[in-house]
């Protein structure tokens, strides 16, 4: 065992970070600078981070789920308003199926409280569903039932999104026709779909965790020149112990969503999945009182729309949503003890 | 911040065991079938402690003890993961936890000369001498520094360094009642500055002058912890440990060890315990309520943080990253995860008002007192947030 990142991992985290630290919004105004969205954006479709799980000649991934994860935690850092989870995850359907690369960029299609992926049975989706990464994205991925698993089919999406996460848009996709994936290979089995919730998991752990980092660091700057009673407020024990706490909550996050990002191409597709659940509800669970502490720190500024703080909470309850926060994912902790379907503590795999 | 500063390594970050630790792995997997003295909860029952030093000397004895100290003390001189390995076999075995004493051997390491470690380590790490800790005092808890036992230097008749006789009360002391040797902070200078006056030594327990009175804490538990007095009680200038008023320094090199979960094997712990805890539920699940399969939910998922938190810094720590601030964050972590188990323990495993089994309700006792060990969670997070975070000082 040795979970020090290699040499290579670190200099594509830091190449992650160069982008992020001279691209990403440091102000909410930023948001409407679409010249640098615009930049952003090119920079991220250049990087090819967006195909670390293209399959190679053997149909592995081109890269591993911690490079993956590397990349999102940066993301969330920034926090960037470019589209990564969303096409990271098409890819991902895309090798399993053994399906051709997307010639557009692509991303999923969830049910509209995201905890689950939208199914289509009968040529249409059930009710309205929800495409998480839209923004640059023109068509989402969700699955249709097939004899021995599933198949992957496409659905158009509309131009307009919505957000709760002002850096990630999401897109309403009503009830249509969707279109079968050509050229698929192989159906997605319920491992495959195990083994794909469990990257989708480690991908919003580290998207969280790198929100985290970021509120953190916003916080902690700020209370370290905000002053009053004469004195810089980080001075003051209540306000330190709050951030404390904030931190250490950031680090065990950081640790448990690594070991969810090593497992998703390490562990058996069950065992995976369960490191990713574990790390999923307490990444989500720290990721929003992290982003509310530091809210609070910023005083009656945090809650204002000018202060980065909300972009952060935000981003951490979107990326808590997906594929389901606390509840959902303390049940499938419990399911891989031999404790299931219980008592309304949460529910619901993968499929909804 | 945080793991920003570590360097790499030429391989990729992997959690599973290298061939070689897998087969170690299977070794103390094996062993433990036959060595598994089942002794209860640390926790929760008096036996344990009394069970300890035999538990310390057969883990020592088979070669799964002190895995990552230099062979010269009777360590193994493997990296630090290892460890990890030994709490979770241990735990999935349901056998004790490790002894706790590296934070000794991490400050006598560190601190003392050539002689001292020759003449000390090796009986700590093998189990052979059993030592207790005198650092806190009654008006010296989180305020350390402000000690007041007393120490004076009575000259040799001509050999060198003669001795130093001791006056004051200590408290805290854990296991005071079996200790061969007491790692004592004693203030030799009363006119320098508080942290400046202080030294460290090692003080023979049996010898008159020392009296030890157990404490019961409020899980019922009387031989962890000791109150003890010093009244002419003596050790030798040569035992002094470090130079003279080096102990606030050798004291901080303890304390934060004694704050990593990586030292202490609690992990192996909490495993231990939310295992059974799902092993009741799995027993019989109408017998719970939503509520109760929460705590123990979050039990688990706590005490796997710890595990993989434990992972991350113990591999950190392969490139001879010293021992630094993080101590305090892991600190919080570890009490968080105890706590975490102690709820669910009080939940699920419950309270038995009819005088049966009170297991449970000692262990969920025995976790409050995490959080004030070894340095409060107050103390943790002013040290994080001002050093760590660099806020600035109150």
């Amino acid at each position: 065992m040795d979970v020090r990142l290699s040499d290579e991992q670190r200099a594509l985290r830091d190449s992650a970070a160069r982008v992020v630290n001279s691209l990403a919004p440091r102000t909410v105004r930023d948001l409407d600078d679409l010249e640098r969205a615009d930049k952003l954006d090119a920079a991220v479709d250049a990087s090819g981070w967006r195909e670390l799980r293209t399959a190679v000649d053997d149909g592995a991934p081109l890269a591993s789920a911690v490079e993956a994860a590397l990349i999102a935690e940066e993301l969330g850092r920034g926090p960037a308003d470019t589209a990564f989870l969303g096409p990271t995850l098409a890819a991902e359907f895309r090798r399993v199926a053994a399906a051709p690369t997307s010639g557009s960029l692509e991303t999923v299609a969830f049910v509209p409280d995201l905890s689950a992926l939208a199914c289509a049975a009968d040529g249409a989706l059930p009710s309205r569903a929800v495409a998480i990464d839209a923004r640059g994205a023109t068509s989402a991925l969700v699955l249709v039932p097939a004899p021995d698993g599933y198949l992957l089919a496409e659905v158009a999406l509309p131009d307009t999104g919505t957000m709760v996460d002002l850096t990630r848009p999401v897109a309403a996709v009503e009830p249509a026709a969707v279109v079968p994936v050509p050229g698929q290979g192989r159906p997605i089995t319920a491992e495959d779909l195990a083994r794909w919730t469990s990257l989708g998991l480690a991908l919003t752990c580290a998207d969280l965790v790198g929100a985290m980092r970021g509120a953190v660091h916003l916080a902690s700057e700020y209370a370290k020149t905000r002053r009053q009673y004469g004195a810089a407020i980080g001075s003051f024990q209540a306000v330190q112990h709050r951030l404390a706490d904030a931190f250490v909550s950031l680090e065990g996050s950081r640790s448990i969503a690594l070991h969810a990002a090593w497992s998703v191409d390490a562990s058996p597709a069950s065992d995976a999945l369960a490191a990713a659940a574990a790390a999923k509800a307490y990444c989500a669970r720290a990721g929003r009182a992290v982003c509310e502490a530091a809210i609070q720190v910023h005083g009656g500024i945090g809650n204002t729309w000018e202060c980065l703080a909300h972009l952060y909470l935000r981003r951490a309850l979107l990326s808590s949503d997906i594929l389901g926060g606390v509840g959902v994912n303390l049940a499938r902790v419990l399911e891989h003890h031999g404790i299931g379907e219980h008592h309304g503590i949460g529910s619901g795999h993968g499929l909804r | 911040m945080g793991s920003e500063n570590i360097t790499g390594s030429d391989r990729d970050m992997d959690f599973g065991d290298s061939p070689e630790e897998a087969a170690f792995r299977l070794r103390l997997r094996e062993w433990l079938q036959d060595n598994n003295p089942h002794l209860p909860a640390s926790s929760t029952s008096d036996d344990y402690w009394a069970g300890q030093a035999a538990w310390h000397r057969a883990l020592y004895d088979a070669g799964f003890f002190g895995m990552s100290w230099p062979p010269e003390i009777g360590g193994r001189g493997l990296p630090g993961v290892y460890e990890v390995i030994v709490d979770s076999e241990l735990a999935a075995a349901g056998a004790p936890p490790r002894p706790s004493v590296g934070f000794l051997v991490e400050g006598i390491l560190r601190h003392g000369n050539d002689d001292i470690k020759r003449r000390f380590l090796p009986g700590i790490v093998s189990g052979r001498d059993r030592w207790c800790q005198g650092f806190s005092e009654p008006d010296a808890g989180s305020d350390l520094a402000s000690l007041r036992m007393h120490a004076q230097h009575v000259p040799g008749d001509g050999e060198a360094g003669g001795e130093y006789v001791f006056t004051g009360q200590k408290v805290w002391t854990s296991y005071s009642d079996e200790a061969d040797w007491c790692l004592l902070l004693a203030r030799t200078d009363p006119d320098v500055p508080k942290h400046r006056g202080i030294s460290a030594f090692a003080v023979p327990m049996h010898q008159p002058g020392v009296t030890q009175r157990p404490l019961k804490m409020i899980n019922g538990i009387t031989k962890e912890f000791g109150e003890v007095t010093l009244d002419g009680a003596r050790a030798a200038a040569s035992d002094m440990i470090g130079e003279p008023g080096e102990g606030w320094s050798l004291a901080m090199t303890v304390v934060s060890h004694e704050r990593e979960p990586g030292q202490l094997g609690y992990v192996a712990r909490y495993r231990k315990s939310v295992d059974e805890l799902a092993r009741q539920v799995r027993d019989d699940p109408a017998r719970f309520e939503a509520e109760q399969l929460r705590d123990l939910a979050w039990a688990i998922v706590e005490a796997e943080m710890l595990r993989l938190h434990v992972s991350r810094r113990l591999s950190d720590r392969m490139d001879g990253t010293s021992h630094g601030l993080e101590g305090s964050v892991d600190k919080l972590l570890m009490t968080s995860a105890e706590q975490a188990v102690g709820h669910a323990a009080l939940s699920v495993g419950g309270t038995a008002h009819d005088g049966g089994d009170d297991t449970w309700l000692n262990m969920y006792l025995y976790s409050r007192a995490q959080s004030v060990m070894g340095g409060t969670s107050e103390i943790q997070r002013n040290l994080v947030a001002t050093r760590i975070l660099r806020l600035p000082a109150s």
